[in-house]
């Protein structure tokens, strides 16, 4: 399993993020924003967290031109996997990948601590490894989580189980961090092959840390 | 010519900022405030001498990265 780590200038989690997968037994590679090719033996290629140039003008708007973006609107439309976690989910949206927008959180804080996920779609090929309706514990760190989406748009997110994570308390009942739409923590694209969620799996692989949760949620990325 | 762009929130898209700048001016006692939207204005020098180039060019540029059209609109003002 080869792990494909995007970087751009302003990207903090792509070293989290590797360690995170090889540890959990893929061979990895960071690939710098010039690139202007996804390597061949992708099988999954991450847009990692961070705050990618700076977070100028909004949240993952300038990183969509970076020139590996239309390497990874081509690989994604052949079909590859793609997953973004927080700046990356942001990245994602911008570039047109996936539906929605990320606001600044409803309370206007840097929020910054564990929370809780629902699962509520298991049927795609992202969380495989974990059943719908269970609650895992995962890190957020994040100003603009905030998803937003009209209401046309969620019924299409509802029709299709386009709604991976939402968030929640411990015994998983609704609990909304940041104005969420629904609490929706992560959603996945029409076709399920590009998923993005703005809470940190990869900063949940020890429970001496607090939670080793993000275990099963990258168990189940890996998995073809 | 000179344009400026304003972005600011949708209608019906909750704008935080403004509301908690609303509340801010509750506090301090000002009366009359109905309404306060927080945007975000971009002015930019361009070499354009023709308004209806300039206006469909940055037009574009809005669409492509100025805005998120998804969340906000934009308004154009060219000043000569």
């Amino acid at each position: 399993m080869k792990v494909t780590i995007l970087q751009f200038p302003g990207t903090n989690c792509e070293y989290d993020t590797q360690h995170a997968f090889e540890k959990l037994g893929a061979t990895t590679e960071i690939l710098w924003h010039k690139a202007d090719e996804v390597p061949a033996d992708t099988n999954l290629l991450v847009v990692a967290g961070g705050f990618s140039y700076g977070d100028y003008l909004r949240s993952g708007a300038i990183a969509k031109f970076s020139p590996v973006m239309k390497a990874v609107s081509a690989y994604a439309k052949n079909g590859g996997k793609v997953l973004g976690i927080c700046n990356g989910f942001q990245v994602l949206t911008e570039a047109g990948l996936l539906p929605g927008a990320l606001k600044r959180n409803e309370n206007l804080h840097f929020i910054s601590k564990h929370h809780n996920l629902k699962v509520q779609n298991n049927n795609n090929d992202f969380l495989k490894e974990l059943n719908n309706g269970d609650v895992v514990n995962i890190p957020i760190a994040h100003h603009d989580g905030n998803y937003y989406i009209d209401q046309e748009g969620l019924k299409e997110l509802q029709a299709n189980e386009q709604i991976l994570v939402t968030y929640c308390d411990e015994n998983g009942a609704e609990l909304n961090p940041n104005g969420s739409v629904s609490s929706i923590a992560g959603v996945c694209n029409k076709q399920k092959n590009v998923f993005g969620l703005m809470p940190h799996p990869e900063r949940a692989m020890e429970s001496i840390l607090g939670s080793d949760d993000g275990v099963k949620m990258l168990e189940g990325f890996l998995k073809a | 010519m000179k344009a400026i762009i304003n972005v600011s929130l949708k209608a019906g898209v909750l704008d935080s900022q403004g509301k908690a700048v609303h509340h801010a001016l509750d506090s301090l006692n000002f009366e009359g405030v109905e309404d306060v939207r927080v945007g975000k204005q971009i002015i930019m020098q361009t070499s354009h001498t023709d308004e209806d180039k300039a206006r469909e060019e940055i037009t574009q540029m809005c669409e492509d990265l100025l805005a998120n059209t998804v969340i906000e609109d934009y308004e154009i003002e060219l000043v000569k």
